[in-house]
C-alpha cells in the first residue's frame, strides 16, 4: 500500500465505504495521507471510519447516510463544508446495489432501486462536491462503475443500465468542470472477491473465471489501487476516462 | 431595513474581478458579463453561485434577468429586501 502522503490535507468522501470496495478504497486513500468521509446507508458507517482513523493516523467522520435522498446528502455536504476546509477534495461514488432478473420478469421497484443508488445517488453526490471543487479549482470525482456498464449482461438489464449511465454521467461532469481543474474519472471492475459475488454459485463463478484471461476473480485492492491513481497527482491529465480493472474480461 | 445598495455592489463587483480574473477598472455596473468579460455559461453559474454564498439568498435557474453587474446587484437587492421584510 503506497503511504507517500500525497493526499496529506485532502480531504476524501466514499459512499459505500461501510465494506467491500469502498471501505478498501478509503483505507487505500487514508495510507496516502487523507482525511475520509465514510459515507453509508449502514450503521456501520461511524465505526468504520473510527477503525480506518485509527490504523492509519488521520482525520475521519462517518456518516449514515442514503445517498438516494437528497435532502440529506445536501444536508451532509453542508455540513462538511465546516469540517473538511471549504469542502471534500475527492468524491468516490462507490455506493452500489444489484437487484438481477431476466427483464421480463423485472420489476418496477428493481428498476428503481438500482437506478436509484447507483445513477441518481452519483448524481446527488456529484452535484453537492464539485461546488466547492470548482471553486478551490481542483479536485477529484472517481465513480466506479462496472464492465457490465459496457458489455451487458443477462439478468443485470437495471444493473448495466444503471453502470453504463455512470460512464456517460462522468464524460460528461468532465467536460463541464475540466476547465476548473476538476478531473472526472470511472473505473470499471470486472468480478471482484467482495459479499456481493461471495453470494454467485460456485457453478456461474466457475462459468465466469473462464472468461478472465488472467485466471482469477479480482481482490478489493486492485479497484481500490485504480482509484488511488485517479486521486493522486499522478493522474492530472486524466480525466474522462474509464479503466478497466477485470483482469482482461473485456478488452 | 434598507438594504446598502453601494455596499451590495462593491461586493459583487469584488467577486467578478477575483473569478473573471479582470482588473477592477474593467467591472463597473454597466459592464455585461458575456459580452464584455467573455464569461460563458460555467462562469455564469459559478458568479450565481458565489452570489448565493456571498449573500445567502438562492437564485433561481434562469438567471436570464442577470446580465450586466447592474442587474445582478439589483436582483440581489430585491432579494434581500423581501427577505427582510
Ligand atoms: N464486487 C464486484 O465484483 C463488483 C464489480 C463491478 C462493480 N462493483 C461496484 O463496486 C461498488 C462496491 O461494491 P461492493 O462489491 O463493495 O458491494 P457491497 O455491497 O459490499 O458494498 C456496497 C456498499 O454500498 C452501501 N450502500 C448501498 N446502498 C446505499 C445507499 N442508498 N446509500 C449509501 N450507501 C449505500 C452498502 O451499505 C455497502 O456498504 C458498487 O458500486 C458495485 O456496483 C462491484
Amino acid at each position: 500500500m503506497l503511504r507517500d502522503g500525497a493526499l496529506a490535507g485532502k480531504w476524501a468522501l466514499v459512499t459505500g465505504a461501510a465494506r467491500g470496495i469502498g471501505r478498501r478504497i478509503a483505507e487505500v486513500l487514508a495510507a496516502r495521507g487523507a482525511g475520509i468521509v465514510v459515507a453509508d446507508v449502514m450503521d456501520e458507517a461511524e465505526s468504520t471510519a473510527a477503525e480506518i482513523g485509527n490504523e492509519y493516523g488521520v482525520n475521519v467522520l462517518g456518516y449514515k447516510v442514503n445517498v438516494t435522498d437528497g435532502e440529506a446528502v445536501k444536508g451532509l455536504f453542508d455540513e462538511l463544508k465546516g469540517k473538511c476546509d471549504g469542502g471534500v477534495d475527492i468524491l468516490v461514488n462507490n455506493a452500489g446495489i444489484t437487484r438481477d432478473n431476466l427483464l421480463i420478469r423485472m420489476d418496477e421497484t428493481d428498476w428503481d432501486a438500482v437506478l436509484g443508488v447507483n445513477l441518481k445517488g452519483a448524481y446527488l453526490c456529484t452535484r453537492q462536491a464539485v461546488r466547492p471543487m470548482i471553486k478551490k479549482r481542483s479536485g477529484r470525482i472517481v465513480n466506479i462503475a462496472s464492465i457490465i456498464g459496457m458489455m451487458g449482461n443477462a439478468g443485470q438489464a437495471n444493473y448495466a443500465a444503471s453502470k453504463g449511465g455512470l460512464i456517460a454521467f462522468s464524460k460528461s461532469v468532465a467536460k463541464e468542470v475540466g476547465p476548473r481543474g476538476v478531473n472526472v474519472n470511472a473505473v470499471a471492475p470486472g468480478y471482484i472477491r467482495t459479499a456481493m459475488t461471495d453470494a454467485l454459485s460456485e457453478e456461474v463463478r466457475e462459468q465466469m473465471l473462464l472468461l478472465v484471461p488472467v485466471g482469477r476473480f479480482g481482490e478489493v485492492d486492485d479497484v481500490a489501487g485504480a482509484v488511488s491513481f485517479l486521486c493522486g497527482p499522478e493522474s492530472s491529465y486524466i480525466t474522462g476516462q474509464v479503466i478497466r480493472v477485470c483482469g482482461g474480461m473485456l478488452m | 431595513m434598507a438594504v446598502k445598495k453601494e455596499e451590495i455592489q462593491k461586493k459583487v463587483i469584488d467577486i467578478v474581478v477575483e473569478r473573471m480574473e479582470v482588473t477592477r477598472d474593467r467591472v463597473t455596473p454597466e459592464t455585461r458579463l458575456i459580452e464584455d468579460l467573455g464569461a460563458d455559461s460555467l462562469d455564469i453559474a459559478e458568479l450565481v453561485m458565489e452570489f448565493e454564498e456571498a449573500f445567502d439568498i438562492s437564485i433561481p435557474d434562469d438567471e436570464e434577468g442577470v446580465r450586466s453587474v447592474g442587474d445582478a446587484v439589483d436582483f440581489i437587492v430585491k432579494q434581500l429586501e423581501e427577505a427582510g421584510e
